[in-house]
């Protein structure tokens, strides 16, 4: 990219946008893969056993394995599925996810578009990927994907909410829907510490959203053996896979920008600042699937409902004051 | 040799069962284990039923036949082409009873008595599917454990028992046809409704493959949106002739197919069948032995425990608390297999004692992990059942009470967990257990979480009895001085002729075990587990009944379901531990 802003042509800005699309595409995906390695390397040590550790170093060599097979494995529609919809489905949940990388600030300058509601479209594209599962749980025409999909609709719709009451108080803060702005307006102090309880809100509902244990009721193994995946294989189930791990990285990149500083930190560049703290909340990820058990899925709701929604209120109410009175 | 006595009934007051009859007429029998026996008349047999219930049986403990067409010593006992064996428990008498009734024909018939017990409805239909008895007044007496297009009645001693005894298997398009039909489900012969006042329901097939119902078992549900109106189980894809090979096998190598009915519970299974041949055959087994038969059933107990506490963490969400507890589970397989050279099956126990003394440095390892274990299971207290979670979705979820639990059958933890306080190895100490100290977890509501907390309790105490067999092993042979001893103590084969022969007799065709009857019964993993073995004076058992306590804990699962979640059904399934091997046999 043309380092002055004021040279550049409309071709610079073109080919400078499509590069860094082409090669964030290229490192989120990859990031994705390593990530079921990751996950399942962490897990191996806090559960007191190896993981995989037999392909390549470290068995990193298990990501490209793992490729291979989902690639070649046949690419099966079972006939009693709804066959547009059921292949429609889980490019819903990946599309939606990278939709919502473009307006993630990774760096000063560094991202792909500057939007300046950026964080209602975030809210946007993680609503979107909802329909992913209740699709596939519809079109699967099973009734473990039934239900699973049914309760994802109500699992992801309810707490949804929460998670936009959550940001309100960010947005208060900060003045800006600007995710940009926002980081920089933290130059002063991480949000974490005003905003503790928006966080903690966020932080669940952000679990909840990418249905990661304890709230994956929609794919309990226990319970509805895959839920709303139960039909699917091959390249489809990997991209239900490679979708939910985007949507690990994409709400740890937000939990960073919106209450960790994002790329703020002394001595080391901003990018690595940014990725590192995004890295810390992914390990968080997984240790919370490593130790916690799942609630009941009416008692997830009650919880949402009774506790989340009223935490977030009183937390967007306090905030407002508190900002008013200061600055009134 | 001192042959022990053989207790009879003889030993017992008599007059404790005069006038508990009333008017009707019974006839006494002696059996080697000196549980009271009657004769009773088929068309008494609800009235007798119902009048123990209301004097403190409280429990029908057992109900299976005997095909009696070819038994020999038959000496004093009424004619029969069939008997049907009641056995019932008296918890607050501490005593048993057996019941019998003597059938003729080919298809004989008895009234049924499910209104009595609610647990006789899958006893009647496995005697159903299993001899062809019928009983009146049944409400679904259809076959159970056997497909429902099966030809014959298994136990029957004209059944075949092996592949080789009948024609080779084909599948022609109409069995075939045949075969597809009968597995198509149809919710009215299932007693099950498709649709209420307001809704259709929608009928969930759970199983025989699914995640977390251990093994292969089936419940079809009735569900209106996640909630359970009705549950069916349907259990018998584990099945695979336990009894029927009983009458196959001489009595000694019949051992380790015990070992595979609990498959968690390893030699422990053992117990109640050696201990039954050793009542008929009037063995006294030493002090060593027993003790060493204490120690490995309790290694046992904690290994399958330990499978348990870990898959119920792990049914309701937790997926950690389960890699930990199998560490724990592989060093207590390292002990036994130290001990026995077996892990899971060791089949380690014999005909007046065990197999091999302990190995010299025996208590090295057990000493080490009774000093790993108990810090292990303060860990697991506080992950799983201190975990507000798993409270949530397991208090007051299946829960009962003490009397519907007689009612059902229900015993062990089980039992316990509902506040009922009765563990066989208290109340009827058998093998010694009277020398150990150790107590009894209870439980009081009778839910899931109870259920589990008796468990995870009881693995404490039996890490108590390893200890005390620890410090106290008595010296002394392992082995019973007595000729039905298999294999025998060989220490004077080569001295004289005798011992000689018999050494031979015994490892060559088996022992023969004198004619009679006795049922031998042990605090199992997962209930009262017992073996009630006729013997007709031959080299194998005449019949060989295993009662289990999965096959009754299934039963009730409907009750304790109806109006609950999907999740809350494997959160109780989780909680019963049960395996499949333990119910079908």
């Amino acid at each position: 990219m043309n380092p002055n802003p004021a040279d550049q042509t409309w071709i610079d800005i073109l080919i400078g946008n499509a590069l860094v699309i082409a090669v964030l595409l290229v490192v989120l995906l990859s990031l994705a893969a390593v990530l079921i390695w990751l996950e399942r390397r962490l897990l191996g040590i806090w559960q007191d056993r190896l993981g995989p550790n037999r392909v390549g170093p470290l068995g990193i060599g298990q990501v490209l394995a793992d490729m291979i097979k989902i690639f070649t494995k046949e690419d099966w529609i079972p006939p009693f599925a709804d066959r547009g919809v059921f292949v429609l489905a889980p490019t819903i949940v990946v599309i939606a996810m990278l939709m919502a990388f473009a307006v993630v600030p990774f760096a000063p300058g560094l991202g792909i578009s500057d939007l300046n509601i950026g964080l209602l479209f975030f809210l946007a594209m993680s609503s979107l990927a909802a329909y992913s599962v209740m699709l596939a749980g519809y079109s699967s025409n099973n009734k473990y994907a039934l239900i699973g999909g049914l309760r994802a609709a109500a699992q992801t719709v309810s707490y949804e909410v929460f998670m936009g009451l959550a940001l309100m108080g960010v947005v208060i803060l900060s003045g800006s829907f600007n995710l940009r702005e926002i980081v920089e307006a933290q130059a002063g102090g991480w949000y974490i510490v005003p905003q503790f309880f928006g966080f903690v809100v966020f932080l669940i509902a952000g679990i909840a959203e990418s249905h990661r244990l304890p709230f994956d009721l929609p794919e309990a193994e226990h319970e509805i053996v895959a839920g709303f995946h139960t039909e699917y294989s091959g390249m489809k189930f990997g991209l239900f896979f490679i979708g939910e791990y985007l949507g690990i990285i994409l709400i740890s990149a937000m939990i960073t920008t919106l209450f960790f500083g994002g790329w703020l930190g002394p001595w080391l560049p901003p990018l690595v600042w940014f990725c590192l703290k995004t890295f810390f909340f992914i390990c968080f990820f997984v240790l919370l699937r490593a130790a916690i058990p799942r609630p009941r899925y009416d008692q997830l709701m009650s919880f949402g409902w009774k506790v989340m929604l009223p935490l977030a209120l009183v937390n967007l109410l306090a905030t407002g004051a508190v900002v008013l009175v200061l600055e009134g | 040799m001192v042959l022990a006595r053989r207790a009879t009934r003889a030993d017992l007051p008599q007059e404790a069962f005069t006038g508990l009859f009333g008017d009707i007429a019974v006839a006494a029998q002696d059996c080697a284990d000196a549980i009271p026996t009657f004769w009773v008349q088929p068309a008494d047999i609800c009235d007798v039923l119902r009048k123990l219930k209301s004097q403190g049986y409280e429990m029908l403990y057992d109900l299976s036949a005997v095909d009696e067409r070819q038994r020999q010593y038959r000496e004093g006992q009424p004619d029969a082409d069939f008997s049907v064996v009641y056995q019932l428990m008296s918890f607050s008498q501490n005593r048993d009873m057996r019941l019998k009734v003597a059938l003729t024909g080919d298809s004989p018939e008895l009234p049924s008595c499910c209104d009595i017990w609610p647990n006789a409805n899958w006893y009647e239909r496995e005697v159903w599917d299993m001899f062809g008895i019928r009983f009146s007044g049944h409400p679904f007496l259809t076959r159970i454990l056997m497909p429902p297009t099966w030809e014959g009645h298994p136990l029957r001693k004209d059944h075949p028992a092996r592949a080789t005894e009948m024609e080779p298997f084909s599948l022609p398009p109409e069995k075939l046809e045949r075969e597809q039909d009968a597995l198509r489900f149809d919710p009215e012969s299932w007693g099950m409704r498709r649709s209420g006042d307001s809704s259709d329901f929608m009928f969930l097939n759970l199983g025989p493959n699914h995640p977390s119902v251990h093994g292969v078992f089936r419940i079809a549900l009735q569900l209106d949106g996640e909630q359970i109106v009705d549950a069916v189980p349907d259990i018998g894809y584990h099945h695979r002739g336990a009894e029927k090979m009983g009458e196959r096998q001489s009595w000694h190598t019949f051992i380790p197919y015990t070992d595979r009915v609990d498959y968690l519970g390893g030699c422990m299974n053992n117990l109640p069948y050696v201990m039954a041949v050793e009542k008929l055959a009037g063995i006294e087994v030493p002090p060593r032995a027993q003790m060493i038969r204490v120690l490995l059933a309790e290694l046992y107990r904690v290994a399958s425990h330990l499978v348990f506490y870990g898959t119920f963490a792990q049914d309701v969400g937790q997926l950690s608390p389960v890699f930990y507890m199998f560490i724990d589970r592989e060093k207590v397989f390292d002990i036994i297999s130290s001990i026995t050279g077996g892990r899971m099956h060791s089949g380690w126990f014999r005909i007046g004692g065990v197999a091999q003394d302990l190995p010299v440095g025996w208590d090295k390892a057990i000493g080490e992990f009774l000093d790993w274990m108990p810090k292990r299971l303060q860990h697991y207290q506080k992950m799983v059942m201190d975990n507000s979670i798993v409270k949530q979705r397991t208090r007051f979820i299946g829960d009962y009470s003490s009397a519907e639990a007689l009612d059902w059958g229900i015993t062990g933890p089980g039992l316990r967990a509902t506040g009922f306080d009765w563990d066989y190895r208290k109340q009827r100490p058998y093998s010694g257990y009277e020398q150990f100290e150790f107590e009894v977890p209870v439980g009081a509501s009778g839910d899931s979480y109870d259920r589990a907390a008796v468990r995870a309790e009881e693995i404490r105490q039996s890490l108590r009895i390893i200890r005390q067999c620890l410090d106290n092993m008595p010296e002394g042979p392992y082995k019973a001085f007595h000729p039905l001893t298999t294999p025998p103590p060989k220490d004077r084969t080569m001295r004289d002729i005798e011992t000689l022969i018999q050494h031979f007799v015994n490892t060559t065709w088996g022992p023969v075990i004198p004619p009679g009857e006795a049922c031998a019964a042990i605090e199992a993993t997962k209930g009262i587990n017992s073996y009630y073995l006729i013997s007709d004076g031959s080299t194998s058992s005449y019949r060989t009944r295993i009662r289990t306590p999965s096959f009754a804990h299934l039963q009730m699962i409907p009750l304790i379901s109806r109006t609950l979640f999907i999740a809350d059904l494997i959160a109780i399934i989780a909680s019963i531990d049960f395996v499949m091997a333990d119910v079908d046999r």
